[in-house]
């Protein structure tokens, strides 16, 4: 399944430190990992684990981050990826006070995409009827696909997508993850974080994350197999239980031991 | 900074706040209820003609202060401004777009103000009656500039908060409305010639006094250097990377 195309993010010895004054935290520590071009790569891991961080350091908004992270041949935030990469956070992120279709003429005209754009992004996320409906009006889920359908605008060649299917009903996330396939199929690459496990079997690869770190890389089965269990879900937990002993478990030894 | 990104971001701006007419009464209809007030209180002095054009200088500069700090909070607090980072428009757009909007506005409430101000409380200038809308407008620019520059130097939500009063009551105190400035102990008057509500205020007190455009052209050029400079240090602290 996996097509060997290239490479859309390297990222090696990544540190990333969160909050400023007294209140900063190391979030992230040591993380190295290839995203290859062209699938659709999960990023699973329990709530605080860093996914959030990991994704504001590719797309190139994290401040204090340290080691060396590589997006599309470039430095993360470097100019040229700013068409070229297109990023939901996990918030909507949208004008609540302007209708749908404002929202993405806005960025459209930013993007340098055109109206056709904007049809196809509306289209995309089914959302043409409400076009003209004001965004502060909308549901939760209406507004996350607002939120998602900006970030189609430019057709970027990188998708980072912070849990874009929360708070959606079955059919609609089943239809969301068809686009996020589809659009694979047409060489995007994907990056897209979820703490709903399931979701890991519309994933070509997984990442999984806890704690400032990678716990393991690979594909489903693969991460099936090295961990001997029949789902994700017991999978994420051997490969924990893998780390830490359960006997004498303490959540902060790697500070505090050795 | 590009144009089409400059204008799509005023064009924008304009959109959000023609939704919200509960801002559209506080940018208009505000500063002619204080006026009004004023000129009730004292009805019958000459107290308004000699302050009246000081308010009209006073009040639009607060209120696009804080009309400007609490969108651009929002901007904030929405997760926008981290979007729009991510976009490959401009910081300056981003300010600049802003201060268009706003300036439209600004242009609009002065008018507004002084129509009210000089016919319906009476209000009688001595000197020209168009520089005062003029250095109406250019302070009310000045409010949103300061409030674009204040918020881009803060690094946090938080920090824009504390950073509103911080720089509007030291310019109130020393402005030389509440005591004139040769009054002043020499440390504050010293304080007052680098804030720039001062210069819109001193013009505007010459204006009182009957004075043209020629005797205040010293003072309203300082005030456009403060919104060229709080303009450029908005864009230049604005910072894509956010901790
Ligand atoms: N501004 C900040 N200052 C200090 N700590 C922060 C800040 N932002 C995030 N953190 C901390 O960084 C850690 C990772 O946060 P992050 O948002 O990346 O997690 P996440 O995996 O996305 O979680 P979730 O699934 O809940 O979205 C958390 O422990 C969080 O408390
Ligand atoms: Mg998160």
């Amino acid at each position: 399944m996996r097509k060997t195309s290239g490479t859309a993010v390297r990222i090696s010895g990544l540190g990333v430190v969160r909050g400023s004054g007294r209140r900063r935290v190391e979030v992230i520590r040591g993380l190295d990992v290839v995203v290859p071009s062209g699938e659709v790569v999960g990023l699973l891991g329990p709530s605080g684990s860093g996914k959030t961080t990991l994704m504001r350091a590719v797309v190139g908004v994290q401040d204090n981050v340290t080691g060396l992270v590589e997006v599309l041949g470039r430095p993360a935030g470097h100019p040229s990826l700013r068409r070229r990469v297109g990023y939901v956070t996990q918030a909507p992120s949208v004008y609540a006070d302007i209708s749908v279709v404002e929202n993405l003429r806005y960025f459209a005209r930013l993007l340098g995409a055109s109206e056709d754009d904007v049809v196809r992004s509306l289209a995309d996320v089914d959302l043409t009827p409400l076009a003209d409906r004001r965004v502060g009006v909308l549901s939760g889920g209406e507004r996350s696909r607002v939120s998602l359908a900006l970030a189609l605008l430019a057709s970027p060649e990188l998708l980072v997508l912070d849990e874009p299917t929360v708070g959606l009903d079955p059919v609609l996330r089943r239809d969301l993850w068809a686009l996020f396939r589809r659009l694979a199929d047409r060489g995007t690459s994907l990056l897209v974080s979820s703490h709903v496990m399931d979701e890991a079997l519309r994933c070509d690869r997984l990442l999984l994350m806890r704690d400032g770190h990678l716990l393991a890389d690979g594909t489903l089965a693969e991460l099936l197999a090295r961990t001997g269990t029949a789902d994700i879900e017991a999978a994420f937990l051997a490969l924990v239980e893998d780390e830490h002993p359960p006997v004498g478990d303490d959540p902060h030894d790697e500070e505090t031991g050795r | 900074m590009n144009p089409t990104s400059t204008l799509a971001t005023a064009g924008r701006v304009l959109r959000q706040i023609r939704n919200d007419p509960r801002t559209i009464g506080i940018l208009i209809a505000l500063p002619c209820v204080l006026v009004g007030l004023v000129a009730w209180m004292f009805d019958g002095t000459p107290v308004l003609d000699q302050f009246g054009p000081l308010l009209v200088g006073l009040f639009p500069l607060i209120v696009m202060f804080l009309v400007t700090s609490v969108a651009t909070l929002r901007e904030r607090q929405s997760g926008t401004l981290e979007r729009l980072m991510t976009t490959p428009v401009g910081k300056a757009d981003v300010v600049v777009g802003y201060a268009l909007a706003f300036g439209a506005i600004a242009v609009l409430q002065a008018c507004v103000l002084a129509a009210f101000t000089v016919w319906v409380c009476g209000m009688d200038v001595a000197g020209e009656l168009w520089v005062v809308l003029l250095v109406a407008v250019l302070d009310a620019v000045l409010g949103t500039a300061l409030g674009l520059a204040a918020s881009a130097v803060a690094r946090t939500e938080f920090q824009a908060v504390q950073l509103m009063p911080v720089i509007i009551f030291p310019q109130l105190i020393t402005c030389g409305l509440l005591m004139p400035r040769d009054a002043m102990p020499a440390a504050l008057e010293a304080v007052s010639r680098v804030l720039p509500l001062t210069y819109g205020m001193e013009a505007l007190q010459d204006l009182a006094a009957g004075a043209g455009f020629a005797e205040v052209r010293g003072a309203i050029g300082v005030v456009v250097l403060f919104i060229v400079g709080a303009l450029v240090l908005g864009a230049t602290t604005l910072r894509r990377r956010t901790p």
